[in-house]
C-alpha cells in the first residue's frame, strides 16, 4: 500500500513538473485563491476584532440589555434614520442589577441612558454684557475699589470693540444687500447699533449703566448670531463603574466626574470640532493634512478653502478682543508680519475704529498661509495669538444649561459642571465614537423626564402642602364624586378656613422652589439613588469574551426566570448600523471566496479534463502495464490534491506574509469611518492561524473535488486505447 | 510442448455505430511455451484484436481464449489487470514511454505495480536488462532523448522486467526503419532464446515474418494457415544464433 502511494506520488509530481503549463495554470488559480483566504480573512478578523474593541470598549459592553417593550431595537451607534431607538425604561434598575450579577461570567453591569440634548453656547456679546454687569452690580453694591473700575472700563471698551465690529460688517452688509429688501427690523438694528456706537451713549452709560446695559443686552446682542445651538447625544451613566469597565476611556483634560456627583463631560473630539474657535480648529486641520497626511495647500481645494475662510471670518476672533488686547494683537501681527504698525496702538477711542479696521487686515494677511509659512504661523498664532483669545466657548470648569425635550412632551433642563474632556484610545478621530459625550445618571434620569427620588420627595411634598393624595383607580369614581359617604368628603375639601389655606401657600411655593433648585450644577446625590431609579439600557461586561452567546442565553433564562422582560443583546446587534456591517463584511467575504472557488473549480476542473486527454495513451499503457482503475483515480486525484497541498501553502505563506507586511507597515484609516473599524489610526492586521488553515483546506477540498471529474474519465480509459499507432 | 496460450472459436465484434463489425470470426490457435511466433495478415485482418484478446485487454464476444492456463472471459478487470502484470508483458508500436519518467523508471513502473521486490533488487534487475538491450548507462535519459530504436529496447526492456510469461508486441518495428526494425527483431529473438520467454508479435512485413520460428496467417478475421518455419530458415535470414 504504502509503496503503491510512493508510486502514485513520484508520478503524480513528476506529471506536475513535466506539464509545467497545467500545473502554473491550475497552481496559480490555487495559489491566488489561497491567499485571498488568508488576506481577506486575516484583514476581516483584524477589522472586527478592531471594531469590536471599538464598540466593545467605548459604549456597548460585551452585552447589551434593554426593555423587551422597547418599539426598537437599541442602535448605540445610530440607527439607519439618525434618531436615537424608542426604549421602553426599565423601572427599576436594582432589580435586573441583581438578576444579571447572578449570572456566571458576568464581571460587571454598568447602567446607561443614550439620548440627545441642546446646549446653547456663549454668546459672546452675552458673556462681555454679562461680566460688565456683575462689575456695575458691585460697584452699585457699594464697592468703588480701582480694581473694579478698571474691569467696568475694560469691559465697556470690549463692549464698543464689538459694536465697530458690527457696524463694520453692517456697512459691508449695506453695500452688497437691495435697498428694497430691507426690512423694519434691518432698520431697528441699524438705529440701534447707531446709537450703540455714539460716544455720547457711552458718555451716558455711568448715568444709568442698568437701563444702558439692558438696551445693550436686548438690542445689540441679539445682532451678534455666533451662538450655536448645539445638539449633541450623551450617555447618563455611573461615571465611576464606566471608567473602570470601559478601557478604551482616557480623560484629556480636567477630572473625571466625582463619584456621586451631577457632572458632564465632553467628548474631545466633539470639544474641539463643535467647541473651539473655528479658526483654530482650522488651523488644526490643515496642520494635521500637511504632517500627518503629506497634503500641500497649493494641491488641495479643501485647505486652500479652510484658509480662505480663516482669511474672511476673522471676525469671530476680533469679536473676542477688547481694547487692550485688539491694540497688543496688531503689535504682535505687525511685528510677524513685518508691517508698520505705529498708527494702530494708538489705544484711545477714536482710534479704536482704525485699529479694529487695521487688525482685521492685520489677521486676514496673518491666515494668508500657504506651504512655506503655514507651520511658523501655526506656532505663533499659538505662542502669542492664543493667550489673548478664549479658544474653546465652554472651558473645563464651567456650567452648563443642557435642554432636553422629556418624554413627557416637555422641556426639561439640567444645569451642569463640565468637570473634563476624554476620548476612546485610538478613536480620537472618529467621529462615530467622539460624538458622545457623558453625563451622571442621574441628572440623565432628569433630563429624560423620570422622577429622581429627590424629585419625586419634592412632588411629594408639594402635594402634601396642596392637599392631594393619590386616589385608587378603583375607588376613584366613589371618592370623586362621592359614593356613600359624599356628605364627608365634602365637607373635608371645604373644611380649610380662608386663612388656612393663605397659610399653606408660601409653603407651595417654597417647594417648588426647592424642585426647581434642585436641579442645580454641583449637587451630589446619594449612590443608592443611582441603583434604584430608571435606566435605558445596561451593558454587561464578561470575564471571558469567548462564551458572549453562553453568557447571553444565560442572561435570558435568569431574566426570564425572575419575570423581567429584557432584551439581551450582544455588542454586534447592539451596535444598530454598524454592528451589522461586521456581519456584511463576513457575508461579503464569504460570497468572494465562494465565487473564487467555483470559477477556480471550474477552470481546474476543465484544465484537468484537458489533461487528462492528452494522457489517454500513457493512461492506457499504464493500465496495459497492469495498473489498477484504482491506482488511476488515486494517481490523477493525488496529483489535483499535491497541486492544492502545495500552492495553497504557497499562497497562504504569501498571503500571510502581505498580513505581517502590512501589520509591520500598517494600513492608514484615511477615512473617519475607517478609523472606527481599524479601530485607531491605522490597522495592523495579524495573520488568523484559522484563515491559513482554512485556506490549504478549502484549495485542497477544490482541487480534489476538481480532480473527480477527470479521474474518472480517466479510470475509464481502456488499455486497448494505449495500442495502434500514435495519432 | 504444452500451450500457454489457447483461443478456441473465439468470435469478436466491434460496434461502429449500430453496426456490429465482426472483427475475428472464430479464431483457433494454440502457443506453444518459448514459441516465437508471428501474426502476419493485412490491415483489418484482425492482428491487433487476436492480440488485444490474448493479451487480455479486451475479452471475446464469444469463444474461449486461455491465458497462462486462465479463462480470460470469467475473470473480472481486476483479475485481468493483475494477469496482464503478472504474466504479460507489452511492446508497442508506438513504444509508449511515460515520456515524464526517465528511462530507468519507465523500466521500472510494473515492478513498482507488482510491490514485490526491494529498491535494490529492482534496480539490479533493471541493469541488467538495460545491458542485455543494449542501453547500459541510459538510466537517467528521457525517452526523448532516444532515437526510435533505443525507445523500442526500452519498451523491450520494460516488457521483460517483470519475467512474463508471455510478450505481446503488435507491430513492433512499423514505427522504425529496416535496419533498426531487424535489430529489434533479432533483440527480440534473442531474449526469446535466453529467457524463455513466448513472444507473440503482430506484422504485415515479410522481412519481420521471417525471424518467426510459427507464423500465423490471418484473413477476414480467420486463420488462414499455420506455418513452423525450421530454425535453418531463420539462419537464412542472416542472423547468427
Amino acid at each position: 500500500m504504502i509503496a503503491t502511494l510512493r508510486v502514485v506520488l513520484q508520478l503524480a509530481f513528476r506529471n506536475l513538473l513535466a506539464a509545467r503549463l497545467k500545473t502554473f495554470i491550475v497552481g496559480g488559480i490555487i495559489f491566488f485563491g489561497s491567499l485571498i483566504v488568508t488576506v481577506g480573512g486575516s484583514l476581516m478578523d483584524s477589522v472586527v476584532t478592531g471594531m469590536s474593541r471599538s464598540i466593545i470598549g467605548t459604549l456597548a459592553g460585551d452585552i447589551q440589555v434593554y426593555s423587551a417593550k422597547s418599539k426598537e431595537d437599541l442602535a448605540l451607534f445610530g440607527s439607519m434614520g439618525g434618531a436615537d431607538a424608542d426604549l421602553a425604561q426599565i423601572e427599576e434598575y436594582e432589580t435586573i442589577k441583581k438578576t444579571i450579577e447572578g449570572v456566571p461570567n458576568v464581571a460587571q453591569i454598568v447602567p446607561m441612558g443614550l439620548s440627545n440634548a441642546l446646549v446653547t453656547s456663549g454668546n459672546t456679546i452675552d458673556l462681555v454684557l454679562e461680566k460688565l454687569r456683575n462689575a456695575v452690580r458691585k460697584q452699585l453694591a457699594g464697592d468703588h475699589s480701582p480694581t473694579i473700575a478698571a474691569d467696568i472700563e475694560s469691559q465697556k471698551h470690549h463692549v464698543q470693540q464689538i459694536i465697530h465690529v458690527l457696524q463694520a460688517e453692517q456697512k459691508t452688509g449695506e453695500a452688497v444687500l437691495d435697498q428694497r429688501k430691507v426690512t423694519q427690523d434691518d432698520r431697528d438694528n441699524a438705529a440701534a447699533l447707531k446709537r450703540a456706537g455714539d460716544p455720547a451713549f457711552w458718555a451716558g452709560f455711568d448715568r444709568d449703566e442698568l437701563n444702558a446695559l439692558e438696551f445693550l443686552e436686548n438690542k445689540i446682542a441679539p445682532q451678534t448670531s455666533d451662538s450655536d445651538l448645539l445638539f449633541m447625544r450623551y450617555v447618563g451613566t455611573d461615571m465611576d463603574l464606566y471608567r473602570k469597565s470601559f478601557d478604551r476611556f482616557h480623560l484629556v483634560d480636567g477630572t473625571t466626574i466625582p463619584e456621586g456627583h451631577r457632572g458632564f463631560m465632553f467628548s474631545k473630539f466633539f470639544y474641539e470640532e463643535r467647541l473651539k474657535l473655528k479658526t483654530a480648529r482650522r488651523l488644526d486641520k490643515i496642520r494635521t493634512a500637511i504632517l500627518e497626511k503629506h497634503e500641500k495647500i497649493k494641491d488641495d481645494p479643501e485647505l486652500q478653502r479652510m484658509v480662505r475662510e480663516n482669511q474672511k471670518e476673522t471676525r469671530e476672533v476680533l469679536l473676542q478682543l477688547d481694547a487692550a488686547s485688539s491694540a497688543k494683537m496688531a503689535t504682535l501681527l505687525a511685528q510677524a508680519l513685518a508691517a508698520p504698525a505705529a498708527h494702530t496702538i494708538a489705544g484711545a477711542d477714536p482710534a479704536l475704529k482704525t485699529g479694529t479696521d487695521n487688525l482685521g487686515k492685520l489677521l486676514g494677511t496673518f491666515f494668508a498661509t500657504d506651504d512655506d509659512n503655514f507651520l511658523k504661523r501655526y506656532d505663533f498664532f499659538y505662542a502669542k495669538l492664543a493667550p489673548l483669545l478664549e479658544l474653546y466657548r465652554i472651558r473645563v470648569g464651567d456650567t452648563l444649561t443642557i435642554k432636553a425635550f422629556a418624554k413627557t412632551g416637555y422641556s426639561r433642563s439640567v444645569n451642569l459642571k463640565v468637570y473634563g474632556t476624554f476620548e476612546f484610545a485610538g478613536l480620537d478621530k472618529s467621529p462615530l465614537a467622539g460624538a458622545v459625550n457623558l453625563m451622571d445618571l442621574v441628572s440623565f434620569r432628569d433630563l429624560y423626564g423620570f422622577l429622581t427620588a429627590d424629585s419625586q420627595k419634592a412632588v411629594q411634598d408639594l402635594k402634601a402642602a396642596a392637599g392631594g393624595r393619590d386616589i385608587d383607580r378603583k375607588s376613584a369614581e366613589a371618592d370623586l364624586f362621592g359614593g356613600g359617604s359624599g356628605d364627608q368628603i365634602v365637607a373635608t375639601a371645604v373644611s380649610p378656613a380662608p386663612e388656612a389655606l393663605q397659610d399653606t401657600l408660601p409653603d407651595l411655593a417654597s417647594a417648588t422652589t426647592k424642585l426647581h433648585r434642585d436641579h442645580s450644577a454641583d449637587r451630589a446625590y446619594d449612590l443608592g439613588e443611582l441603583q434604584r431609579g430608571v435606566v435605558l439600557n445596561a451593558a454587561v461586561i464578561l470575564n471571558d469574551h469567548a462564551k458572549l452567546d453562553q453568557t447571553i442565553a444565560d442572561i435570558s433564562a435568569a431574566a426570564q426566570r425572575d419575570h423581567l422582560d429584557l432584551k439581551v443583546v450582544s455588542w454586534k446587534d447592539a451596535a444598530g448600523l454598524i454592528g451589522n456591517l461586521v456581519l456584511v463584511f463576513q457575508v461579503v467575504l464569504f460570497v468572494a471566496v465562494l465565487v473564487i472557488f467555483l470559477v477556480a473549480l471550474v477552470i481546474i476542473n476543465n484544465a484537468l479534463v484537458m489533461a487528462t486527454l492528452e494522457r489517454v495513451r500513457e493512461i492506457g499503457t499504464l493500465r496495459a502495464v497492469g495498473a489498477q482503475r484504482t491506482f488511476i483515480l488515486g494517481m490523477l486525484v493525488i496529483e489535483a490534491a499535491v497541486i492544492g497541498l502545495v500552492f495553497g501553502g504557497l499562497g497562504a505563506a504569501a498571503g500571510s506574509l502581505i498580513v505581517l507586511l502590512l501589520n509591520a507597515t500598517g494600513i492608514p484609516a484615511t477615512t473617519d469611518v475607517l478609523n472606527f473599524f481599524f479601530s485607531g489610526p491605522a490597522l495592523h492586521p495579524f495573520v488568523n492561524v484559522h484563515y491559513v488553515l482554512a485556506a490549504i483546506g478549502i484549495v485542497l477540498l477544490v482541487s480534489t473535488l476538481s480532480s473527480l471529474y477527470p479521474a474518472w474519465l480517466a479510470m475509464r480509459i481502456s488499455p486497448r486505447q494505449a495500442m495502434g499507432a500514435e495519432e | 510442448m504444452s500451450s500457454i496460450v489457447s483461443v478456441r472459436g473465439a468470435v469478436k465484434d466491434y460496434a461502429l455505430g449500430d453496426v456490429l463489425v465482426p472483427a475475428l470470426r472464430g479464431v483457433d490457435l494454440e502457443v506453444g511455451e518459448g514459441e516465437f511466433l508471428s501474426v502476419a495478415g493485412p490491415s483489418g485482418s484482425g492482428k491487433t484484436t487476436l492480440l488485444n484478446l490474448i493479451g487480455c485487454v479486451d475479452t471475446a464476444t464469444s469463444g474461449v481464449v486461455e491465458v497462462a492456463g486462465k479463462n480470460t472471459s470469467q475473470l473480472s478487470e481486476r483479475e485481468l489487470t493483475n494477469l496482464r502484470l503478472h504474466t504479460i508483458g507489452f511492446i508497442f508500436q508506438s513504444f509508449n514511454l511515460v515520456s515524464v519518467l526517465s528511462v530507468l523508471q519507465n523500466i521500472e513502473l510494473p515492478l513498482l505495480l507488482q510491490r514485490s521486490l526491494t529498491a535494490p533488487q529492482r534496480l539490479t534487475r533493471i541493469e541488467r536488462l538495460l545491458d542485455r538491450v543494449g542501453l547500459k548507462g541510459y538510466g537517467p535519459h528521457r525517452p526523448s532523448e532516444l532515437s526510435g530504436g533505443q525507445r523500442q529496447r526500452v519498451a523491450i526492456a520494460r516488457a521483460l522486467v517483470t519475467n512474463p510469461k508471455i510478450v505481446l508486441a503488435d507491430e513492433p518495428t512499423a514505427n522504425l526503419d529496416s535496419v533498426t526494425g531487424e535489430n529489434i527483431l533479432s533483440l527480440m529473438r534473442e531474449l526469446n532464446r535466453t529467457e524463455r520467454t513466448t513472444f507473440i508479435f503482430s506484422t504485415h512485413d515479410a522481412k519481420v515474418m521471417a525471424h518467426a520460428s510459427t507464423i500465423v496467417r490471418l484473413a477476414d478475421g480467420k486463420v488462414l494457415e499455420r506455418v513452423s518455419q525450421p530454425p535453418q530458415a531463420l539462419a537464412a535470414g542472416g542472423h547468427p544464433r
